[in-house]
């Protein structure tokens, strides 16, 4: 065994394993940095040189990629408010919240610093727990997934706090767009409505980008200005995140631990970590007020947690064959290119090749973030620059990340739809979260539910795993709710009843009027569209149109027993931005992606940014070439349209 | 230009060591290559379409078949791989539909999901397999095994596995498991099928979390993942799905030598070989699932000459005991098919007769509510 250990060592750190595992590491970087990309564009370029390389060396490289990929993408997502891949989807709530105050650098130096703890926290639990990890992830049957999924759902009632219904609505209209596509159970298709995108249902990154990037960019062309609203000094930002770090070890230690052990979980893994994470810290904290304004815990946990997390997933790759990411998918295929079948073979004859890919993750995590960690601070000022002359260059890096979904027209326009909802609810005050919450759980809450009915039937009830999350997701509904009741009745005592009262008067806007006459529009319409569905292929977006509708009601409800307080709630100008959107869309279908977004983003920075026209020029043409070197490097596709045909090829 | 630099570099490290593995082969194979070359020009570069997100099953084929191909061929041109997923292969096939050119820079990958929907007439299939010429196709087999529960010799686990309503995991009713679930509804077993599962390793967790009773693997997953199983007296095998021998007929599985095949299963239960509709259905999917499970296809306007370059390419490495080696781990013990061998048995499976397909639009509804 000791032999193995050091052998394994040993192989880590001969040159040709470290410099090949640095190319993956930066390879990852890049490729994590460009929102959408992730681990399957960087995959994806590796993967031509792996045949006929020596298994060792190449695992390494992969595995440089594989551990990096949760670490460059928060560039994206605190920087600029663009989710880049499923691991920074919670941080981007808090993340971008901070820097929005000037403290991206704060931000940014601790998501690395925690990326790296986790990494390390990942790997090292790996290296015992691999080899005892068969029989328990075995023993989570599908109703142990079921409970974990609704243990993340319940996180909605965490987040959305004092609006409870209008979180719910979201949750409901996120489980909704979520079981758009095939039923698990029949095969049957739902609410296609006839298109052919609409088979597969709608592409996380797409609905991420649309539910956070979008209402972010609009939001900040309205109010003018840098991403930075308040000035700080940058460099005291940098060293006050590593502090932060360290005065929160024990939350960075216990999501670490969270991210590794829920990532050898087969199945759900990325989707549900980071929620779980965001909740533990928001329900952990004494004071919660700062969550999703810029609470640094908000960016700690979930950071801690995906790193980890991505070293947990290699377990299920490894010892099943079943990938716990997409990224552990590619992984996958890099392994079976080298001829390493996974399996129990990994622990009986490959283990020194197993621990090599252990450390290699723990040693790229080390680099990629200490790589990050440098870069954060001088990376920080472009919080700096004004909004707008960013504004076109982000527009087009969503369009392109959207895009390179599936690679369908379809991708652009649902970006634009969800964007919608999203500016709608980020203007009223809805909770985003909770949809993308229920969105990302819904084919795993139906297919895991299913599948517990049919293999266990109501002994699914009493299986110990099950009874001991289910008090996990009562605790986590119910414990907060007390502690309210508790301090509200404190309160009540001390100052008197008035406080409270006021306290609970819910707020409506003409938003708010138009979200409830919308959403019960859609409730009615889904419901129409699922009436012929057999039983179990339609019981799922019955019961998301029943949540959807009844949250509604309830809020109307309450609106209509207890006065409202009026609320103003702008509309107007971001409706404007929001149809010059899709304008934008329609002119890169008709002309072409790198025609249309040259173009847009000229026009955009001449006269709504009003740059020196040779900068506009200058910078235009930088889209230009960045468009055309990505589809050269990773060949990918863009829409073609009229014109880039001729001018491209 | 960058692509194509990077794509070459890596054949060139390739190159090497197959060179030095090949040693003098090789050269005997350049020279016969390129007197064909005289005739026709094989473009520089190809562009391969896998309708398969990056390091699927795949993907992973066209990977390994690629670097081979490309040093067979004359002037050994870059094969770069475009995956385009989405639809379960259809999304991508459709698109090669519309844009691919019949000049021989543009190549198709399919499998057994992109062969389904065209026979079960999915309304989102807008390409067609008369359209494409195959080049070559890689069979695998598949084996059926049960919980040891149900008994531990075969013999005992078929007669329980007969008697008793048994579960088992897959992913969808018209997915690569339908051939498979024909089957066992022939020999007569009563299984409920919970779909929903998104791979085959999930369908294979569910049978180890001794969820499922009866299981399903292809040939190379049930040599790594199931066999340890067998050996640990935690899964017994039932029978092989079988190969298709070349005057078209289901034989034993060299993989598997010592396991029957269903059609020797269904005679030992019913005491007669298997027949009807429900049996064509089975012999249909299973061909063009199993027998010719991957395919790479060209355009059928492209150039005859240069579709027997290519398939003499892989005519002339399929032969090497350099390829059989490397092919062993990735494709199992199979030979790939090459040439018009392909097309005829293609042609033959892919034709459903009205009566075989609606005993099966009939039997996906009852047995498994699903509409097609």
């Amino acid at each position: 065994m000791l032999d193995i250990l050091l052998s394994s060592l040993g192989q880590l750190f001969t040159l040709s394993h470290l410099l090949f595992m640095v190319l993956g590491v930066l390879v990852g970087l890049v490729v994590g940095i460009i929102p959408g990309l992730g681990g399957i564009a960087g995959m994806s370029l590796l993967l031509p040189f792996l045949y006929g390389m020596e298994p060792s060396v190449a695992l390494g490289m992969l595995m440089g990629l594989v551990a990096v990929i949760p670490t460059g993408d928060t560039f994206a997502s605190v920087l600029l408010g663009i989710p880049g891949s499923s691991a920074s989807q919670a941080t981007v709530i808090d993340g971008f919240s901070l820097a929005k105050r000037g403290q991206a650098a704060r931000a940014l130096s601790s998501a690395f610093l925690c990326s790296m703890i986790g990494g390390v926290i990942g790997a090292v639990v790996l290296t015992g727990f691999i080899l005892i990890a068969r029989p328990l992830v075995l023993s989570f049957s599908s109703s142990e997934l079921f409970m974990l999924t609704l243990l993340g759902l319940s996180m909605v009632a965490v987040l959305s706090g004092r609006d409870l219904f209008k979180g719910l609505a979201a949750c409901g209209l996120g489980l909704l767009v979520g079981t758009i596509g095939m039923a698990p159970a029949t095969g049957e298709f739902r609410m296609n409505f006839g298109l052919n995108y609409l088979y597969d249902g709608l592409p996380l990154v797409v609905v991420g980008l649309g539910i956070f990037a979008i209402p972010e960019i609009v939001d900040l062309l309205v109010k003018r200005g840098a991403i930075a609203g308040e000035s700080t000094r940058l460099g005291k930002g940098w060293r006050q995140g590593i502090q932060d770090v360290g005065k929160n070890r024990g939350l960075v230690a216990r999501c670490a631990a969270m991210g590794s052990l829920i990532g050898t979980i087969p199945g759900l893994a990325g989707s549900v970590v980071d929620w779980l994470t965001y909740g533990h810290a928001m329900q952990s904290a004494k004071d919660k007020s700062e969550f999703g304004k810029g609470d640094i815990r908000g960016v700690i946990a979930p950071e801690s947690a995906n790193n980890a997390c991505a070293c947990g997933a290699m377990v299920p790759t490894l010892l099943f064959g079943v990938p716990g990411s997409g990224s552990a998918a590619v992984f996958l295929g890099g392994m079976l290119l080298l001829g390493l079948q996974p399996g129990v073979g990994m622990i009986e004859t490959h283990l020194d090749l197993t621990y090599t890919i252990i450390w290699s993750l723990a040693l790229a995590n080390i680099l990629g973030a200490g790589l990050c960690l440098v870069l954060a601070r001088p990376v920080a000022n472009l919080t700096r620059v004004p909004f707008a002359t960013l504004a076109p260059l982000i527009t087009v890096l969503i369009m392109f990340a959207a895009f390179q979904a599936t690679r369908a027209s379809g991708d652009l326009i649902a970006l634009g739809i969800v964007g919608v909802i999203g500016v709608l609810f980020n203007q009223a005050g809805w909770s985003r979260p909770a949809f993308l919450i229920g969105f990302v759980l819904a084919p795993g809450a139906e297919s895991y539910f299913y599948q517990a009915v049919q293999f266990q039937g109501m002994g699914a009830l009493l299986r110990p795993g099950v009874l001991v999350i289910g008090t996990l997701i009562l605790a986590a509904m119910f414990i907060p709710m007390l502690r309210s009741l508790w301090s509200k009745r404190r309160q009540a005592t001390s100052v008197g009843a008035a406080s409270t009262a006021r306290n609970e008067v819910p707020t409506l806007g003409v938003i708010d009027v138009a979200l409830f006459a919308a959403l019960l529009g859609i409730a009615v319409v889904a419901w129409i569209d699922v009436s012929d569905l057999t039983l179990l292929g339609g019981i799922m977006p019955r019961l998301a149109i029943a949540i959807l509708a009844i949250s509604c009601l309830m809020e109307i409800a309450r609106c209509l027993i207890r006065r409202p307080q009026w609320q103003p709630q702008a509309i107007g100008l971001q409706g404007l931005w929001l149809a010059g959107f899709f304008a934008l869309v329609g002119a890169i279908l008709l002309l072409g992606f790198i025609t249309a977004a040259t173009l847009f983003s000229l026009v955009f920075l001449l006269a709504i940014a009003r740059l020196k026209p040779w900068v506009a020029v200058v910078m235009s043409l930088g889209v230009t070439a960045f468009l055309m070197g990505m589809a050269e490097f990773l060949t990918l596709t863009y829409p073609r349209g009229l014109v880039d045909p001729l001018l491209f090829v | 230009m960058l692509t194509n630099k990077t794509a070459t570099a890596c054949l060139a490290l390739g190159r090497l060591k197959k060179a030095v593995l090949l040693g003098g082969a090789i050269a005997g194979l350049g020279l016969t290559t390129a007197v064909q070359a005289q005739d026709v020009e094989v473009p520089g570069n190809i562009k391969w379409t896998i309708p398969f997100g990056v390091g699927g099953g795949t993907d992973v084929w066209a990977r390994f078949f690629s670097p081979w191909f490309s040093e067979s061929l004359p002037g050994e041109p870059t094969i770069m791989i475009d995956n385009v997923p989405g639809g379960g292969s259809i999304n991508g096939a459709n698109l090669f539909a519309v844009r691919a050119k019949a000049d021989g820079s543009h190549w198709l990958g399919t499998s057994a999901s992109t062969q389904y929907p065209v026979m079960l007439d999915d309304p989102r299939v807008r390409y067609d397999y008369s359209d494409w010429t195959p080049i070559l196709a890689t069979p695998t087999g598949g084996v059926v095994y049960v919980q040891p529960s149900l008994g531990e010799t075969s013999d005992k686990a078929l007669n329980a596995l007969l008697k008793k309503p048994v579960q088992m995991a897959a992913q969808n009713p018209t997915g690569v498991e339908l051939p498979v679930l024909i089957a066992l509804d022939m020999l007569g077993a009563d299984v409920q099928a919970v779909f929903g599962m998104r791979s085959r390793g999930e369908a294979r967790l569910a049978f180890e979390r001794g969820e499922a009773d009866i299981g399903f693997q292809t040939t190379s997953a049930y040599l790594s993942n199931v066999e340890p199983l067998v050996e640990a007296g935690k899964a017994v095998p039932l029978f092989s799905l079988g190969v298709l021998n070349d005057e078209g007929k289901i034989v034993r599985d060299p993989a598997f030598p010592d396991l029957p095949t269903f059609n020797e299963i269904y005679r030992q239960v019913h005491g007669e070989a298997p027949t009807g509709n429900a049996f064509e259905a089975f012999r249909k999917f299973f061909a063009s699932g199993y027998a010719l499970q991957k395919l790479i296809m060209v355009p059928k306007d492209t150039p005859q000459a240069l579709v027997d370059t290519y398939r003499q390419a892989a005519r002339d490495f399929v032969h090497t005991q350099a390829f059989k080696e490397k092919a062993a781990a990735q494709l199992g013990p199979y030979t790939p098919v090459i040439g018009d061998t392909v097309k005829r048995h293609l042609d033959d499976a892919m034709s459903i007769d009205d009566a075989t397909r609606d005993w099966l639009a009939d039997w996906l509804q009852s047995e498994h509510g699903a509409k097609i």
